[in-house]
């Protein structure tokens, strides 16, 4: 892992009025160094003595622990034999976004939790680092998917949402031979992948990359700009598709219910970090000089170390309970720590303090657990602040689904089989009650679901 | 500190520790680095008569490489020196001037005439070396022009020319064989009868290291095309003492000293092949690995080790292991052992349960009151051994023998605590009818 380099100098005796937002924080160089790839892919030789630290382990834990399935010994084995490109079929056979997937999955707490080489020595393989080797050096020397499409079937099939979830159920059903619309409401496919997913964990305009390389099965027919409840309407999609998938994600964000949120420098995380993966040139992005994190969970630790990154000085992270409970794995913690953003527990927002329009400062009142309830002590901390960002969870937009299908918490109900309450319709990815709010969990949705259509269909 | 001079057949080193000969024994450049290492003495590389052989000028080297590069197995079509003759000894005469302590012997390969080793031999005298080694074991090369491995094929050559050798010579005879041989104590015995002072060996092993796939050529490939080379380095160590052993033990040849090659690379490589009764090691593959500097380790692991043990000089332990070599039929078929795991060592990997499973005898559970867990079942465990080896945890599975007068849960049977073997068991028909007679 690289270390953060390039941060500006600290003038003890800047003066500048608040708010300090500012674009070219940084040398112009800063940038693609702050923001290049944060585990480079590993060499052959690398690779190779990585893989022969695989036990091939007989019913291995870390098989059991990938969401997908993923028959790890088995790609490690053939990376130890010279075979990168079976390694890749392996993964991408239960995985197809195993691109993504070796970027972005909390390994630490999957695989590579169970490997018995971290439980024997702390080690685990690098499953995920081997995954990225396995699945970049197909994509670097294939342009297409390994599969083939099975004989056209005639069914047609409405996907909404190009996110983890609906590219990895168009591309199954893609493959059984079924006719796909995949409609996505922006501009590009990819939805977090492309839009959320910290910048330094896929470079290289990977997600855009990964996207193409699914859509060469064929058979998917791609629809930008579609957003339900806007250009789309589900009664309608029903009656034109022998199915629908919903992968739709999170469309809205939570707030934190005080005033000032209207105010300039109080932004949605997810916002800003969607805008810093689209940003051409990463110089021209104003940040702050002072930032302030709500939040605890991975999407707060994202736009913490990216708005270090980018030339923050002081980022701090403000988290309600102790950093135990933080959702952000302990990497995502440590990269955070270590990329030198402040975590300070036990701290709510209470109030936003604007100065001429715009935020200049946010009061964070000190938090006690009693009896299992959190409550304020009262106490009050006021940390100047030049932007505040929100991350304190999304939600769906219920409005889009037009009353059709049965909700519970606030998110699609579904079986087993990814089906909602209407026999045609399945849904998955971070849109579903129960989902684990990680892309490789997603991508298990629109496999399984993809799975359950075909069989409906072919029935 | 335990003593570790060695008087090899009247030769003596500071330490058994000598380098093969071989391309680091080749020049007086690379010998004297060698002396200042620490090696205790050197075999120096094969002399031959003039002029000169000539070597390929493309990869002399192959190799067998574990996932990291270590390097497992070595082969080589290097030839003989390919020095003038007098270059060598008069470098051979001013070394063993220099390091008057150091065990310096002269390893040779002329054609088989009388007249040929008479001449050469005279040559080597003057050098005042401390011994001859004849070269019947190279396998490549000189061997199709009738010398090296193609000698040591045949006892009745050995014999002959380990007599010329004997008849012409008052330096000491080590006869270094070749392993391409189907018993390796015929030629042992031929040398011993010709009057060898000692044997070496083993002598590298026929081999072919590996097929190129673009070329489909074997490798190393020298423009196009492979030939067979010569196979040492750790990979050979076991065939190696188990050679050594036959020769140690075999009634004709017992006693007769033996200088121990093959895959030496540590300390405690040196001590296997010495408990087997070699009187020096020879090494080639480890110092071309890793350069001279290893016999450091060499030495103060193999001191280490004695002191530990007790002994004082290296004779306390030569040969000490033989009498533990036996062939299968004495083996005890009363001495019964169950595989054992160590819960709290075992990292639940598996390996155990499929090798068990798939391949031997269905004696490892892999779930166990539906829970992951690896156990042995004694009625159905041998003692093969094989879930220990494929263990990688260290320790983690043992075999434990079963205490006489338990029941055997496999066989149902007592254990019993006398010795029985394979000579007088019941299912032995050689042994049914001695009963019988």
């Amino acid at each position: 892992m690289k270390l953060i380099a390039n941060l500006p100098e600290i003038s003890m005796t800047q003066t500048k009025a608040s708010p300090d937002i500012a674009t070219g924080r940084l040398p112009e160089d800063a940038y693609a160094e702050n923001f290049s790839d944060l585990h480079p892919l590993l060499e052959p030789h690398e690779a190779r003595v990585e893989a022969d630290r695989c036990y091939f382990c007989y019913d291995a834990p870390c098989m059991q622990a990938c969401p997908t399935s993923i028959d790890i010994p088995q790609f490690i084995r053939q990376i130890s034999t010279d075979n990168s490109s079976g390694a890749a079929k392996t993964i991408f056979e239960q995985n197809i976004l195993g691109g993504m997937c070796a970027r972005v999955c909390p390994t630490e707490t999957l695989c590579e939790e169970v490997c018995v080489r971290e439980v024997a020595e702390g080690k685990p393989v690098k499953i995920g680092e081997l995954q990225r080797y396995a699945t970049d050096h197909y994509m670097e020397e294939n342009d297409a998917t390994p599969f083939v499409r099975g004989a056209a079937t005639g069914k047609k099939i409405a996907v909404v949402g190009a996110g983890p979830a609906g590219l990895s159920c168009a591309h199954r059903l893609a493959v059984h031979g079924h006719d796909v619309s995949l409609f996505d409401a922006r501009e590009k496919a990819g939805g977090l992948n492309e839009y959320g997913i910290a910048s330094y964990k896929s470079v290289d305009n990977f997600a855009a990359r990964e996207v193409e390389f699914i859509l060469s099965i064929g058979g998917i027919d791609m629809k930008t700009g579609s957003r339900l409840g806007d250009n789309l309407d589900l009664s309608e999609l029903r009656s034109t598709y022998d199915a629908v998938f919903l992968s739709i994600g999170l469309g809205g964000v939570n707030s934190l219910g005080l005033d000032g949120e209207d105010k300039e420098g109080s932004i949605d995380a997810v916002d800003y970090i969607a805008d810093l993966r689209q940003a051409e040139n990463l110089s021209k992005l104003p940040v702050g000089r002072r930032i302030v994190v709500i939040g605890g969970g991975m999407t707060a630790v994202d736009i913490a170390v990216q708005t270090k990154l980018l030339g923050a000085e002081d980022v701090t992270i403000a988290y309600r309970r102790d950093q135990d409970r933080m959702n952000a794995s302990d990497f995502e913690q440590h990269l955070a720590q270590t990329s030198g953003v402040q975590i300070m527990t036990w701290a709510q927002p209470k109030a936003l303090v604007a100065t001429n329009g715009a935020i200049s400062a946010i009061e964070l009142e000190r938090t006690e657990e009693q009896n299992g309830a959190l409550t304020g002590t009262g106490e009050i901390v006021t940390l100047q602040a030049d932007m505040v960002f929100k991350a304190v969870g999304q939600t769906l937009v219920q409005t889009d689904l037009g009353g059709a299908l049965t909700l519970e918490k606030g998110r699609i109900v579904v079986d087993a089989d990814r089906k909602t309450s209407l026999a045609d319709v399945w849904a998955g990815g971070d849109c579903v009650l129960g989902g684990e709010d990680l892309t490789v969990a997603a991508v298990e949705d629109g496999k399984i679901a993809a799975e359950s259509i075909n069989a409906a269909l072919s029935a | 500190m335990a003593d570790l001079s060695t008087n090899f057949v009247g030769i003596k080193s500071p330490n058994p520790f000598w380098l093969a000969s071989a391309p680091p024994t080749d020049k007086e450049y690379n010998v004297v680095r060698a002396f200042k290492a620490g090696w205790g003495g050197v075999v120096w590389k094969t002399l031959g008569e003039d002029p000169a052989v000539v070597n390929v000028n493309g990869p002399r080297y192959g190799a067998i490489h574990g996932k990291d590069r270590q390097l497992i197995g070595l082969n080589n079509i290097e030839l003989i020196t390919d020095r003038p003759l007098e270059v060598n000894l008069r470098e051979i005469k001013q070394v063993k001037r220099d390091w008057p302590d150091r065990a310096l012997v002269v390893s040779l390969m002329v054609p088989c005439e009388e007249q040929s080793w008479i001449d050469i031999l005279k040559r080597v005298e003057e050098t005042e070396a401390d011994g001859v080694e004849l070269n019947f074991g190279c396998p490549h090369g000189m061997s199709e022009r009738g010398m090296g491995a193609a000698v040591g094929q045949v006892p009745e050559y050995i014999e002959m020319v380990t007599r010329w050798v004997k008849q012409h010579s008052r330096m000491p005879c080590i006869v270094k064989l070749t392993p391409n041989i189907t018993d390796v104590r015929k030629p042992a015995q031929a040398a011993k009868a010709g009057g060898a002072d000692a044997v070496s060996l083993i002598n590298t092993i026929n081999s072919i290291m590996g097929v190129d796939l673009d070329v489909l050529s074997p490798s190393p490939v020298v423009d196009g095309k492979g030939a067979h080379g010569g196979y040492c380095g750790p990979a050979v160590k076991p065939i190696a003492l188990n050679m050594v052993a036959e020769i140690a033990r075999d009634p004709a040849t017992h006693g007769l000293p033996i200088s121990g090659i093959g895959g030496v690379t540590t300390w405690r490589d040196a001590a296997e092949f010495m408990a087997l009764g070699s009187g020096s090691v020879q090494v080639c593959t480890a110092a071309m690995t890793y350069g001279f500097k290893v016999v450091e380790d060499m030495i103060d692991g193999l001191s280490d080790w004695m002191d530990k043990k007790g002994y004082t000089s290296v004779d306390q332990f030569i040969g000490s292991a033989v009498p533990n070599v036996s062939d299968w039929q004495y083996l005890n078929l009363n001495y019964i052992a169950k595989a054992k795991i160590d819960q709290d060592l075992c990292i639940q990997c598996g390996r155990c349960h499929i090798a068990c499973e798939d391949t031997s005898h269905q004696a490892i559970t892999n779930i166990v009151d539906g829970e992951r867990k690896f156990e042995v079942i004694d009625e159905e465990c041998v003692g093969c051994n094989l879930c220990v080896n494929v263990c990688p945890v260290e320790d983690c599975i043992t075999l434990e023998p079963m205490a006489a007068g338990s029941i055997d849960p496999r066989t149902k049977k007592v254990v019993e605590k006398d010795y029985a073997n394979w000579t007088t068991h019941p299912n032995n028909p050689m042994a049914a009818k001695q009963a019988a007679e």
